[in-house]
C-alpha cells in the first residue's frame, strides 16, 4: 500500500475513472474544492478524509449519480457530463456503486432476485437470462435460493448486502465504488464481501474505490490510499 | 441449567441477572428461535459488549430487557434488575406500566439502532434532550445549561442541537439518540449499534463515552457487529451465534485465545487478521438445527455434536463447544 495526496502523478493515462477539478458546494458549503482522483483498471484505491470532507459525495460524483458544480468526470479519458439518466447506458452501466446502508437504497417490494435482476431487465435483457444471471451471481455472492425470493424486510443486513453487491456486478462494471459498503456487517460477511470484489477484480479488471473509516480494513484491502483535503 | 461466571456471591450485588432467557417469534407457519437461554450477570462498573453477526438475535436482547418486543413474541426466563436507588424488578413480569413509569429510560436506558426513527421529529434536539432532561429532576434553570453538557458530551455542536430530527444526518441523530439516553443517567445502558454511520473518531469518541460511565459505576451491555469497537472499550465480549451465547469471557483472553471454533472463526476474518470468511452462512433461526447450530460450518465437529453444547464455565469464561480449542493447540 502507497500513500500518495497528489493525484496527478497517476495521471491522465488513457484508461480510468477521473474526477478533474470537481467542486461541490450544498448551499453555501463547498464540500470538494477542485478534486482530482484517478482509479486505474485493476487497482483499489482508498479514500480517507475526515467526517465531512465529502468522500461520499466524490464517490457520487464518480458514479455519476450527482452533478459537480464544476469539473467532471472522466472514463476512459472521456469526459462525461450531465445527468446519468441522459447518457448512454453504456456509460452509465459502466460504473456502479455500493453503499453503507443497504435498507435505504432498495425498493423494499422488490425480492432480493428481483433487486438484482432489475437493471438487466431495464437494459432490455429477456427473463431467462435475467434468472440465469441472477443465479450465478446469487451463487458467487453466496445467496442460496431460499433467500433470494425474500423480501428485503425478511432478510438480514449482511444478506441484504450481498444481494446488493450482485445487483451491482450484474452489468459487469468497469469501476465498482464501495463506500462504507461493510461497516455494517460483522467480521465474516465483510470478509466474504471483500473478497467477492477481490476476485471479481482479478477476472475483470475493474478498478475499486474503497472508503473505510476502519484503518485495518483500508490497509488490507486498498493498494493505494489518496488522502481527501477537507475543503 | 444454566451456570454462570461470576459466581454466585458476586450475583447478589449484580445490577442485572438474566437468567435463562428465551424469545421466539411465531409467524405464519414458522417460529423464529431469536434468543435461546441465554444467561449473563452484569455488575456496577461492568461494560459487556455481545457480539455476532446481524440477525443472531442480539438486538432481540435488547428489547426484551426493556419489554418493547412486537406482539406475536413470547418471551420466558427471569432478568433481574436491582437499580441502586430502587426496588428489584423482573422486567420480563413487569407490567407495561410499571416499565414506562419506572424502567425505561430512567433505570435502564437505550441507545436504539436507526434512531432517525425513534426520534420524534416535531421538536428540535435541544426541546427533546430539555424536555428529558426535566422529566428525570432538572429544573427548568437548569436544563438548558445540562442539555448543553451532554450534547457536547456526546459531540455534538450546540448549533445542531437546534434543528429538528430530520435536518440531522444519520451520525448526527445517532449522536442525539445516545445523548437522549444519557439525559436521565441510568445505572444500565443498553446500546445497541451506537456507532452506526459514524466516523472512526466518532466511533471512539462515543465508544470512551461509555466507557467513562462504567468507569464512574454505571453499567452498560454494548450490542454490536464491530469486534474492534468491542475490543476497544469492553471488560468481557459475549459472542452470539444463532441465538445462543457461544462463548464468554475477558476480552483480551477472548481475543488472544478464543474456545469457540466460532469465536476463532470470526477472528480470523478480521482485516488484521487472515481476512478469511467462516466458511458457509449462519442457519435460519426458524430452521435451527437440532445439535450444535454452528456443526455444518464448523471445521471440529464430529458426531457427539449432534446433541447441543451446553455453555460450561472455561477458565474466566464460558463456551459451548465439545471440542473447545485449548491455547496452542492447533486450530
Ligand atoms: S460443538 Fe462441535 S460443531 Fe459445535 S462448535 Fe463445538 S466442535 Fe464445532
Amino acid at each position: 500500500m502507497t500513500v500518495t495526496t497528489d493525484d496527478t502523478v497517476h495521471g491522465a493515462a488513457a484508461g480510468g475513472l477521473a474526477a478533474r477539478r470537481v467542486t461541490v458546494a450544498y448551499g453555501r458549503q463547498r464540500v470538494l474544492d477542485r478534486v482530482d482522483l484517478h482509479i486505474a483498471p485493476g487497482e483499489t484505491v482508498g479514500l480517507r478524509g475526515l467526517s465531512g470532507s465529502g468522500k461520499s459525495t466524490l464517490a457520487r460524483v464518480l458514479a455519476l449519480l450527482h452533478a459537480p458544480d464544476s469539473g467532471h468526470v472522466t472514463i476512459d479519458g472521456h469526459p462525461v457530463g450531465g445527468a446519468r439518466h441522459r447518457l448512454p447506458a453504456a456509460l452509465r452501466t459502466r460504473v456502479a456503486i455500493l453503499f453503507q446502508s443497504p435498507r435505504s437504497a432498495t425498493d423494499p417490494r422488490l425480492s432480493l432476485a428481483d433487486l438484482i435482476a432489475e437493471p438487466l431487465r431495464a437494459t432490455g435483457a429477456s427473463r431467462d437470462q435475467a434468472s440465469a444471471r441472477t443465479a450465478d451471481l446469487a451463487d458467487l455472492v453466496g445467496l442460496t435460493p431460499d433467500l433470494l425470493a425474500r423480501r428485503p424486510h425478511a432478510v438480514s443486513d449482511g444478506q441484504l448486502q450481498r444481494a446488493c453487491l450482485a445487483r451491482a456486478l450484474v452489468h459487469r462494471p468497469d469501476y465498482l465504488l464501495c463506500d462504507e459498503a461493510t461497516a455494517m456487517l460483522d467480521a465474516s460477511t465483510q470478509a466474504h464481501v471483500a473478497a467477492v470484489v477481490t476476485d471479481y477484480q482479478r477476472r475483470s479488471s475493474a478498478g475499486v474505490l474503497l472508503i473505510t473509516h476502519d484503518p485495518a480494513l483500508m490497509s488490507r484491502w486498498a493498494t493505494r490510499v489518496v488522502d481527501l483535503p477537507t475543503p | 441449567m444454566t451456570t454462570t461466571v461470576p459466581t454466585d456471591t458476586r450475583r447478589a450485588h449484580a445490577l442485572l441477572g438474566v437468567d435463562g432467557l428465551t424469545v421466539r417469534f411465531h409467524l405464519r407457519g414458522a417460529v423464529v428461535h431469536a434468543v435461546t437461554d441465554l444467561s449473563l450477570t452484569l455488575h456496577p462498573g461492568e461494560l459487556l459488549a455481545v457480539v455476532g453477526e446481524s440477525g443472531c438475535g442480539k438486538s432481540v436482547l435488547a428489547h426484551a430487557l426493556l419489554g418493547l418486543l412486537p406482539r406475536n413474541a413470547t418471551v420466558t426466563g427471569r432478568a433481574h434488575l436491582h437499580p441502586p436507588d430502587g426496588h428489584p424488578v423482573d422486567l420480563i413480569d413487569a407490567g407495561e406500566r410499571h416499565l414506562t413509569r419506572h424502567v425505561r429510560g430512567r433505570a435502564v436506558g437505550l441507545v436504539p439502532q436507526s434512531p432517525a426513527t425513534a426520534l420524534t421529529p416535531v421538536r428540535s434536539g435541544r426541546r427533546l434532550l430539555e424536555e428529558t432532561l426535566r422529566a428525570h429532576g432538572h429544573t427548568r434553570r437548569a436544563a438548558p445549561a445540562a442539555a448543553d453538557r451532554i450534547a457536547a458530551d456526546v459531540g455534538l455542536d450546540p448549533g445542531d442541537l437546534d434543528r429538528y430530527p430530520h435536518e440531522l444526518s444519520g451520525g448526527m441523530a445517532q449522536r442525539l439518540a445516545t445523548a437522549l439516553a444519557l439525559a436521565p443517567d441510568p445505572p444500565l445502558l443498553l446500546a445497541d449499534e451506537p456507532t452506526t454511520g459514524l466516523d472512526r473518531p466518532l466511533v471512539d469518541h462515543t465508544l470512551d463515552l461509555l466507557r467513562r460511565r462504567c468507569d464512574t459505576g454505571a453499567a452498560v451491555l454494548l450490542i454490536t457487529h464491530d469486534l474492534t469497537a468491542a475490543r476497544r472499550v469492553a471488560d468481557t465480549v459475549a459472542v452470539m451465534y444463532a441465538s445462543r451465547i457461544v462463548e464468554h469471557r475477558p476480552t483480551a483472553a477472548l481475543f488472544d485465545a478464543p474456545a469457540h471454533p466460532y469465536t476463532a472463526g470470526l477472528l480470523d476474518a478480521l482485516p488484521d487478521r487472515a481476512f478469511t470468511p467462516v466458511p458457509g452462512h449462519p442457519p435460519m433461526l426458524t430452521d435451527l438445527p437440532d445439535g450444535c447450530a454452528f456443526a455444518p460450518r464448523c471445521p471440529r465437529a464430529t458426531d457427539a455434536c449432534h446433541i447441543p453444547p451446553r455453555l460450561l464455565p472455561d477458565g474466566a469464561g464460558r463456551v459451548a463447544c465439545h471440542h473447545r480449542l485449548t491455547p496452542g493447540a492447533p486450530a
